[in-house]
């Protein structure tokens, strides 16, 4: 719901001012996209896309460039729409949860462990970052919240190490699902990356048989090096969904367009809050008709 | 990043220039387009953008091409001349107050890196011969108290704390009260993460600076963030009155356009810059206008080059 501030309205205020579709109007159009963070290429072509509507189909009004407009959205979201669940079936399932610094990994994490708790399942958490300063204790304290095991070691030690114990674990507990926190990193940082891949090597010789999810989080307020963040970060894991964090903030997260459109990975949820209940699933109907104004 | 992007583009869009002795408005203009695609793409808000160009196209219209230079670097000086400009042309530094301490706060969206900030400034002012001490005024965060007791540890700063069952606001006043009973000359009050949005924590820390009266409140942003970037430094900046900005996670590959973006629309210095997860001192710079300018431009060495030439 906190998704429709901001843009919704903006398109209708606009559509209503003009009288004919002209250039200006698709200056504005260009404005509320860019500043929703969709990015200048993309933004560029999704106009262009609608500039050849128009001719093709001899559209004059500028009301018929709304639906235009989340047409061109609905079919670079859409596509994807089919793997917008999370897949943990069957069972065992394992979720890895990467990012850069401070997205929201940790807090999104004990959200989905309270959502699947919710749900009866059982869930472990892995204390994977095992480098910031309190996350493991963080990680725990959203344990606790969530009414679920962590499986940690100290600070400091290997990363690894811990996945492969937590995967003991949720063997011999019959964990359904064993969620992974990492450590945040920034994807220009090669020793890093490295690091993840190490991980992974763990899990595909530990739990080869395990329903795997490979989880960014990418904050929305982060503008186009989000977009670098999904290449890279696809690249060191097969990223195999995305979570967009602190939608209830004023930014629109538009650089999920840009994303989905280059790397072909759905949204599964969207952070909304600091609460353990602040975790919607991703619904690309409502997220457009959220940016773009329909109540 | 030799070469990249913007520069090579100007330089072709300009080419054709060569020879002539003024640059027209048309020039400009086609040379602006570039020049706006370019700041987009780093992330600097539109509104920021447009006026930037404007004011860029006018002097830049009728500009003598100099002998030395092809068009498209005189248009790039110009262009970096102003970004440079716009950001604050001169460093600036912490007003440190003259009857001690010196009391600093940190403030800004969740995950920004305050905590971290708090330990890379806490370091460096103990290593300029200062007494820090840190205030944990987060009771919210998870952890964000023990977070921060880790963090001084590291640097071997103190940590003032009322645990997470006091109102951050006593705790701050008692923080203040510590500092001058323990001799600390300089304290930095760690707050917890919070949206501009929010009235109530907005509330909080008008409450805190009511009370202690900070001689520094910096904004703490990521430098990735987006075009929201302009709606979150209006609104602290409105709230609260911050004298100055931190940028952190300049370690990545962002351009980092938010900078330009929140210089803009506060008018205040970016004092500090974050550079790495780490606390110790190459982490932590005082801000260069001039290379955040090519940063988010995307020149690299393009400029030192015009220079010379
Ligand atoms: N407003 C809001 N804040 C959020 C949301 N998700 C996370 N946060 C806050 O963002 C900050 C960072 O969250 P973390 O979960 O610690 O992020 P992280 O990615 O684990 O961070 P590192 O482990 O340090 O890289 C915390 O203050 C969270 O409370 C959200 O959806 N909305
Ligand atoms: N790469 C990099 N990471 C940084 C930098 N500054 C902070 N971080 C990381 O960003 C994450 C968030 O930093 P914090 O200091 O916890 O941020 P905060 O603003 O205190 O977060 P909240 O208290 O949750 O609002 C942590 O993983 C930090 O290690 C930086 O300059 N570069
Ligand atoms: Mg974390
Ligand atoms: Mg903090």
């Amino acid at each position: 719901a906190k998704t429709k501030q901001g843009i919704t309205g903006k398109v209708d205020e606009l559509i209503k001012s003009y009288q004919k579709i002209d250039d200006d109007l698709f200056d504005e159009l260009e404005e509320i996209l860019i500043t929703a963070d969709i990015g200048v290429q993309t933004t560029m072509d999704i106009i262009d896309a609608i500039k050849d509507k128009v001719k093709s189909e001899k559209i004059k009004d500028p009301l018929a460039i709304k639906e235009l407009l989340k047409e061109q959205l609905f079919e670079i979201l859409n596509e994807l729409s089919d793997d917008e669940k999370l897949k943990i079936e069957p069972s065992p399932a394992i979720i890895l949860v990467v990012g850069v610094n401070g997205v929201g990994k940790t807090t999104s994490i004990g959200k989905i462990a309270h959502r699947l708790k919710g749900e009866g399942k059982k869930v472990l958490l892995a204390a994977g970052d095992t480098f910031r300063a309190a996350a493991i204790d963080q990680l725990q304290v959203w344990g606790k919240r969530a009414g679920v095991e962590v499986i940690h070691h100290q600070e400091g030690s290997d990363p690894a190490a811990v996945i492969y114990d937590a995967i003991q674990a949720a063997r011999a507990r019959n964990a359904e699902v064993l969620i992974c926190d990492t450590a945040g990193r920034l994807h220009n940082k090669k020793n890093l990356m490295m690091e993840l891949e190490k991980i992974f090597r763990v899990v595909e010789r530990e739990y080869s048989n395990a329903t795997r999810e490979v989880l960014l989080v990418l904050d929305a307020t982060t503008g186009q090096n989000a977009i670098q963040q999904a290449k890279i970060f696809n690249e060191a894991a097969d990223i195999t969904g995305l979570i967009l964090t602190k939608l209830d903030g004023t930014a629109k997260g538009g650089v999920v367009i840009g994303i989905s459109r280059e790397l072909k990975v759905p949204v599964k949820f969207i952070g909304v809050g600091e609460q353990k209940e602040d975790l919607q699933e991703f619904d690309s109907k409502a997220f457009v008709n959220a940016l773009f104004g329909q109540e | 990043m030799v070469f990249e992007g913007l520069a090579e583009k100007l330089q072709s869009t300009l080419q054709k220039l060569k020879g002539k002795g003024k640059v027209s408005e048309k020039d400009v203009t086609e040379a602006m387009r570039e020049v706006k695609m370019a700041l987009l793409e780093a992330d600097v808000n539109f509104k920021v953008v447009k006026d930037f160009i404007n004011k860029v196209k006018e002097r830049a219209v009728g500009a003598e091409v100099l002998e030395s230079l092809t068009p498209g670097q005189q248009i790039i000086k110009i262009v970096n001349e102003e970004l440079t400009a716009l950001m604050g042309t001169t460093q600036s530094k912490i007003n440190f107050s003259s009857k001690p301490p010196t009391i600093l706060m940190l403030v800004g969206l969740q995950g920004a890196g305050k905590t971290t900030m708090g330990g890379k400034l806490a370091n460096m002012f103990k290593k300029q011969g200062k007494r820090p001490l840190l205030v944990a005024c987060d009771i919210y965060r998870p952890a964000a108290i023990k977070q921060l007791q880790i963090v001084g540890g590291q640097v071997d700063v103190p940590v003032f704390t009322l645990g997470d069952k006091e109102n951050p606001v006593k705790i701050a006043n008692e923080g203040i009260k510590h500092a001058l009973d323990h001799g600390n000359d300089f304290v930095i009050i760690d707050t917890a993460g919070r949206l501009h949005i929010d009235d109530d924590l907005m509330g909080e820390l008008q409450n805190i600076k009511s009370n202690v009266k900070p001689h520094e409140i910096l904004l703490v942003v990521d430098a990735m963030t987006g075009q929201d970037a302009v709606n979150v430094a209006e609104h602290f900046n409105e709230k609260l009155g911050i004298d100055g900005v931190i940028l952190t996670k300049l370690d990545g590959d962002t351009r980092g356009g938010a900078a330009l973006s929140v210089r803009a629309v506060t008018g205040k210095p970016i004092k500090f810059v974050g550079l790495g997860e780490k606390l110790n001192e190459n982490s932590i710079e005082v801000f260069h206008p001039d290379r955040m300018a090519s940063r988010i431009l995307g020149m690299g060495d393009v400029l030192s080059l015009i220079e010379k030439a």
